[in-house]
């Protein structure tokens, strides 16, 4: 294996070196250290990988990305973090350009023995405790992203909640980042882990103001038997932005996991799913919902491995593409061996608000066992025009029409989010953008 | 309240009105039947402002050029269809469509828009009319409805929208007795000195619930014969192949525009 050797002045991604810090356990070095060989020895990604057939990374590859480090932040409020992500009245974790700010972060009172706090403080603290998470490479390391966050990660969330707990009110997981003149990159790195029969909702929301950045997130989500988590992720990040995510989930015997994620910002948005059904009976829910218009570009990738028997893994992704927006929904199910009794379904539908918009859609199956219960389905389409001649007929107007009949496409997706201030923040983000995609909508 | 003249509409190059020519003032109920295929619906989509066909002719709505405003203009000026085959739209519930529709018109007419208590004192009150059930409410509009289902919203519909021309396109088709009894009673009641209306329709039995002042003769994209009710009784008796073989559909045989035989 073969290390690079930066130069003087690093420029790009493959630059990028973890910064030294004296506190953290020798452990955490050797993991950084191969995160970055992974990344020497394989490189980033092309269009001939093919969870990567849709989306160039080039137009990443060639920022002058410096990394970001915390600080204080006069500008943000507790006020302009209610705006920018939604009051959902939990425990909200804030992190700015990758790094907690306590500041602006407020743990609501939580049940004896669940933690919930910043990867770093751990790190600082009680290293040992996130070492199994940290330290266990990445099942096999995917992709140069997430060997880069491993190598850069130094902070992000960490959750713990014991067995035979509920947390009813969200946590609330929010990233702001905000670059200066020079872009900057972020690597939030996130663990959650819910005890046995435990219940808990998190929510992710990645937000930014402004300027050329990258997210380079991983969030780990490991459910212990019979635990039932629900997971939203909402990234509104700055339009000239790059947000490149993962969400890892491991799913423990009989737990229930779901995932709701809303695409709205970024120039170039990744937001990957992978879950890995090595425990019988867990029942998992992977839905998304991506709004790319202007040049955005919004990429899905799922991969959800059914690995022990009697699993059910459900995908329903839909898509509205307006301007030269470019949307790509790319799920891959496997069903080993010895899954059997698997029932895997997903969907994937799409709106094309314009000629330019464009989307991919390609569901990837491989089955290995008889014993399986499989559909898939995918739909691209434009609005139904009879739809909107009979609402023109009654009067409403030609755009308002348009409006409507687009909302309706992506509520269906909006209806799933339970928690309710998330659901009516993202509700008004959608109609908002509905709008500016070309469409009016009055609520 | 309407003039048509010479009223011609083609699709893909194939003409599908040859020459329309009708009069119809407030107060008035025209029934137009004909057999099939013969442009009824054609001229009840033009008129509500469908855009794929090729129009020529003038039609003068209350002395505006109605050819010239767009479906939702139209609407606002008192225009309405019920729709043959009304569209179900997922994911839109019904109650929220028809205020939206209901303060848009508003809106246009420069009134202020119903709020959503006021306009659900509205609409149970004309729910009543045709019977509808309260459960119709929240569902998406015309999703999952029977056939008369969805026709009973559109009268409904009517009834919320007030229009003063309405135009009935096929309202009896795929009733069965019962339903066809309530969506003519909605009609009826909804008929009035100020509103016009023109119910398109293949049989006669809608006629037997819904009396019209005249009935007009619609073959192969033009009237062909207009008389009193009792052209609709004739028809049914003879049907419109006897109307054709009776030499009484001839060009030449074409009364003037609302004369009675």
């Amino acid at each position: 294996m073969t290390t690079t050797a930066p130069t003087a002045s690093p420029r790009g991604l493959a630059g990028l070196e973890p910064a030294p810090d004296g506190h953290h356990p020798a452990w955490l070095g050797g993991v950084r250290r191969a995160g970055l060989e992974w990344v020497a020895e394989h490189g980033f990604p092309t269009l001939r990988d093919e969870d990567w057939r849709y989306t160039r990374v080039a137009p990443i590859l060639d920022v002058a990305f410096e990394p970001a480090v915390g600080g204080v932040h006069h500008r943000l409020s507790s006020s302009t973090i209610d705006e920018l992500a939604g009051d959902l009245a939990g425990a909200r974790l804030v992190f700015v350009n990758g790094h907690f700010a306590p500041e602006l972060s407020s743990l609501a009172t939580l049940p004896e023995g669940a933690t919930v706090t910043s990867l770093a403080s751990v790190l600082a603290d009680d290293a040992e405790r996130v070492e199994p998470f940290l330290s266990r490479p990445l099942p096999p390391q995917r992709h140069a992203f997430t060997a880069l966050n491993v190598a850069l990660a130094e902070d992000g969330a960490f959750i713990q909640i014991p067995p035979d707990t509920t947390i009813a009110a969200p946590i609330h997981l929010v990233f702001v980042s905000a670059a200066g003149a020079s872009p900057l990159v972020s690597s939030p790195r996130s663990v959650v882990v819910v005890g046995a029969r435990s219940r808990a909702t998190i929510v992710e929301t990645y937000v930014g103001s402004g300027g050329v950045y990258l997210t380079n997130a991983v969030t780990e989500v490991v459910l212990e038997d019979g635990a039932q988590v629900e997971h939203y992720k909402v990234q509104d990040e700055a339009d000239t932005a790059f947000h490149l995510a993962a969400l890892h989930v491991r799913p423990g015997r009989d737990s229930t996991f779901s995932t709701h994620g809303l695409a709205l910002g970024a120039a170039i948005a990744r937001h990957e799913v992978w879950v890995r059904l090595e425990a019988a009976g867990a029942d998992v829910t992977i839905n998304g919902l991506y709004l790319p218009e202007g040049n955005q570009h919004h990429d899905n990738p799922t991969l959800i491995e059914h690995i022990a028997p009697h699993c059910t893994s459900r995908q329903l992704y839909k898509g509205v593409l307006g301007g030269h927006g470019r949307g790509v929904f790319n799920g891959h199910i496997v069903v080993g061996p010895d899954a059997l009794g698997s029932d895997a379904s997903q969907t994937n539908k799409n709106l094309l608000l314009s000629d330019t918009a464009e989307v991919d859609t390609r569901p990837r199956l491989e089955i290995l066992t008889d014993d399986v219960r499989c559909t898939h389905g995918a739909a691209v389409g434009q609005l139904d025009e009879e739809a909107v001649f009979y609402l023109r007929s009654r009067g409403v107007p030609h755009q308002e029409a348009r409006g409507v009949l687009t909302y309706a496409f992506a509520g269906e997706m909006l209806e799933l989010v339970r928690v309710g201030p998330l659901r009516s923040h993202v509700e008004s983000k959608v109609a908002e953008r509905l709008r500016v995609g070309g469409v009016e909508v009055r609520r | 309240m309407l003039q048509i003249e010479n009223l011609h509409a083609s699709i893909g190059g194939k003409e599908i009105l040859r020459g329309v020519n009708l009069e119809v003032h407030a107060g008035e109920v025209h029934a137009i039947m004909g057999p099939n295929g013969s442009g009824k619906s054609t001229l009840a989509q033009v008129l509500a402002g469908r855009e794929s066909y090729d129009v020529t002719g003038e039609v003068l709505y209350e002395g505006q050029d109605l050819l010239g405003l767009s479906p939702e203009e139209r609407a606002a000026a008192g225009v309405f269809l019920a729709f043959q085959y009304p569209v179900e739209i997922p994911g839109v519930g019904n109650l929220y469509f028809v205020r939206t529709a209901l303060n848009s018109l508003r809106r246009q007419q420069g009134l202020d828009e119903l709020d959503a208590i006021d306009f659900l004192a509205l609409a149970r009150e004309r729910m009543g009319l045709v019977e509808m059930d309260e459960s119709f409410m929240s569902r998406s509009v015309n999703e999952g409805f029977s056939g008369g289902e969805k026709k009973r919203n559109e009268i409904f519909q009517m009834a919320v929208l007030e229009p003063k021309l309405a135009i009935l396109d096929e309202t009896d088709s795929g009733l069965d007795i019962d339903a066809l009894r309530v969506v003519a009673a909605g009609v009826n009641a909804l008929r009035s000195e100020g509103r016009a209306m023109l119910v398109i329709t293949h049989y006669q039995r809608l006629l037997d619930y819904i009396v019209p002042d005249v009935v007009h003769v619609f073959a192969d994209g033009r009237i062909v014969r207009s008389g009193d009710k009792d052209l609709a009784l004739e028809l049914e008796q003879h049907g419109y192949a006897g109307l054709e073989q009776g030499g009484a559909l001839t060009p030449s045989a074409v009364p003037a525009v609302g004369a009675t035989p």
